[in-house]
């Protein structure tokens, strides 16, 4: 292997690392979220700064391949990819956090008639298996597994989208649920902000495949 | 038609071309189209045809033991291998730059002069013109316009290929041909005769062999990949460089090969 291949290995299995690491993220944060786990919540947060770190240090990691390596063609969408897929993980990092901090935020837990009506539970679930499918797709060079997510997005855009209804419908029926409702109202929008960053990396994995530009089509 | 070509008719174009030296064949069976006023790079690892391909343009393989050709080479869709064409008409047409720059030992003055002093001319006012005109052209003026009498064999390796470049523009060529013209220099004169090239396809047609893959992809406008005489792919250089459609070239420009 020469020292360019190396380097390519080498930051293929930061991006893993740091794809793994979300995914532990985020799946603890619905853990902490739906059963109002304080210390669990706080693991997250500290876990936060591990995420930061990483995306730094893939960063540099791209910087000094395109210095020193130049590449081009495949090579080039590859490491331009993974610069992109790099900020799009640290934002999925920021919003897990930012759901844990929601649990510590709250002064009551979350109602589960409002949990169960905007369907908090599916969203995370939607979430995590959508960072589970692109990242097993990147790994196992596996395209028609990564292009899972697009269907599963527009799953989670849909939900989100009747959620500010069918809260609304909750605040007027029980003006007392309007704190509790509101931090869930945020939350929902925070897991749809994280579907659409996991299919910005799929379209970033089929650019650097095969070398077609799926952004902003309709 | 393509753009960049006058009246539709490329400048330089190879119809159905193969090349072979003796017994071995160097080109095969070459079809490609170049358009005025671009510059078009051609790569490819050592011995794979591009230098062949590139002096076919003005008949430098001729004296080469055992040169066959068959097919076509065009400058302006006129036959240059058409038993009527010119040699010495030729090369005023098609003005060449070699890997080494070569000098010839005559002051700056008279090196960028003899193209035209050869051709009879010896109008001091239209020779001194012509000087300043090609050496400005080269971007070398500025550096030797108060030594123009000075021996060129003492100037660096880097200004001696600017004179060079400015002695096969000094006759006025349409066409430029250059064999690695910066593969002997160090990165400041590269980075020069680049912005020379980038510079002069405003007025010329280029073509480039280059072994540096980058300096392909900074000055060209297209690209083209052969390997053991076959031209594998030729396209506009972003494409070729960003996503080639053929896995050798693919292999070869990422440093893969072999």
């Amino acid at each position: 292997m020469t020292s360019f291949q190396s380097e390519l290995t080498q930051l293929r299995g930061s991006i893993l690392e740091m794809m793994q690491l979300t995914k532990h993220q985020l799946e603890k944060s619905k853990e902490a979220f739906l059963n109002m786990d304080t210390a669990l919540s706080r693991e997250v947060i500290f876990n936060e700064a591990r995420i930061n770190a990483m995306e730094l240090s893939i960063d540099r990691q791209c910087e000094n391949i395109f210095a020193l390596f130049n590449p081009v063609a495949t090579d080039l969408r590859f490491v331009i990819a993974m610069m992109k897929m790099n900020s799009d993980l640290e934002r999925i990092g920021d919003y897990a956090s930012g759901l844990a901090g929601y649990v510590l935020k709250m002064k009551e837990p979350f109602k589960n008639e409002i949990l169960e009506a905007v369907r908090m539970e599916e969203m995370f679930e939607i979430a995590i298996t959508m960072v589970t499918e692109v990242m097993e797709g990147f790994r196992d060079e596996d395209d028609q597994m990564t292009r899972r997510v697009f269907q599963k997005d527009e799953g989670l855009n849909k939900i989100n989208s009747s959620c500010a209804k069918v809260i609304s419908e909750l605040i007027l029926k029980n003006p007392e649920i309007t704190h509790n409702a509101l931090f869930l109202f945020s939350a929902t929008k925070k897991l749809e902000r994280v579907g659409d960053h996991i299919k910005n990396i799929a379209e970033d994995i089929i650019f650097y495949r095969e070398a077609e530009v799926l952004k902003h089509r309709k | 038609m393509t753009m960049h070509s006058v009246n539709g008719v490329p400048r330089l174009e190879a119809r159905n071309l193969s090349v072979h030296y003796g017994e071995k064949l160097v080109l095969k069976n070459i079809t490609a189209q170049i358009h005025a006023h671009s510059v078009t790079a051609l790569i490819g690892p050592s011995g794979c045809g591009k230098s062949t391909f590139l002096r076919l343009f003005n008949r430098m393989n001729d004296y080469i033991e055992g040169f066959k050709k068959e097919g076509e080479v065009l400058i302006d869709g006129a036959d240059i291998y058409h038993k009527s064409t010119k040699i010495e008409e030729l090369r005023k047409t098609v003005g060449m730059v070699f890997q080494k720059p070569n000098p010839f030992p005559k002051s700056i003055f008279e090196n960028v002069a003899y193209g035209l002093r050869i051709r009879g001319v010896n109008d001091k006012n239209i020779l001194g013109e012509t000087v300043e005109r090609s050496l400005k052209q080269a971007a070398l003026w500025d550096e030797v316009k108060d030594d123009l009498k000075k021996s060129a064999l003492a100037l660096s390796g880097g200004q001696q290929q600017r004179l060079c470049i400015a002695r096969a523009l000094a006759v006025e060529p349409s066409v430029i041909l250059m064999d690695e013209p910066a593969s002997a220099l160090d990165p400041i004169s590269t980075s020069k005769i680049e912005d020379l090239i980038y510079q002069l396809k405003s007025k010329y047609t280029i073509l480039l062999v280059t072994h540096n893959m980058h300096q392909a992809g900074r000055v060209s406008d297209k690209t083209g990949f052969f390997y053991l005489g076959d031209l594998i792919e030729f396209g506009d250089t972003e494409q070729i460089f960003t996503n080639p459609k053929q896995k050798q070239t693919e292999n070869y420009i990422s440093g893969r090969f072999g």
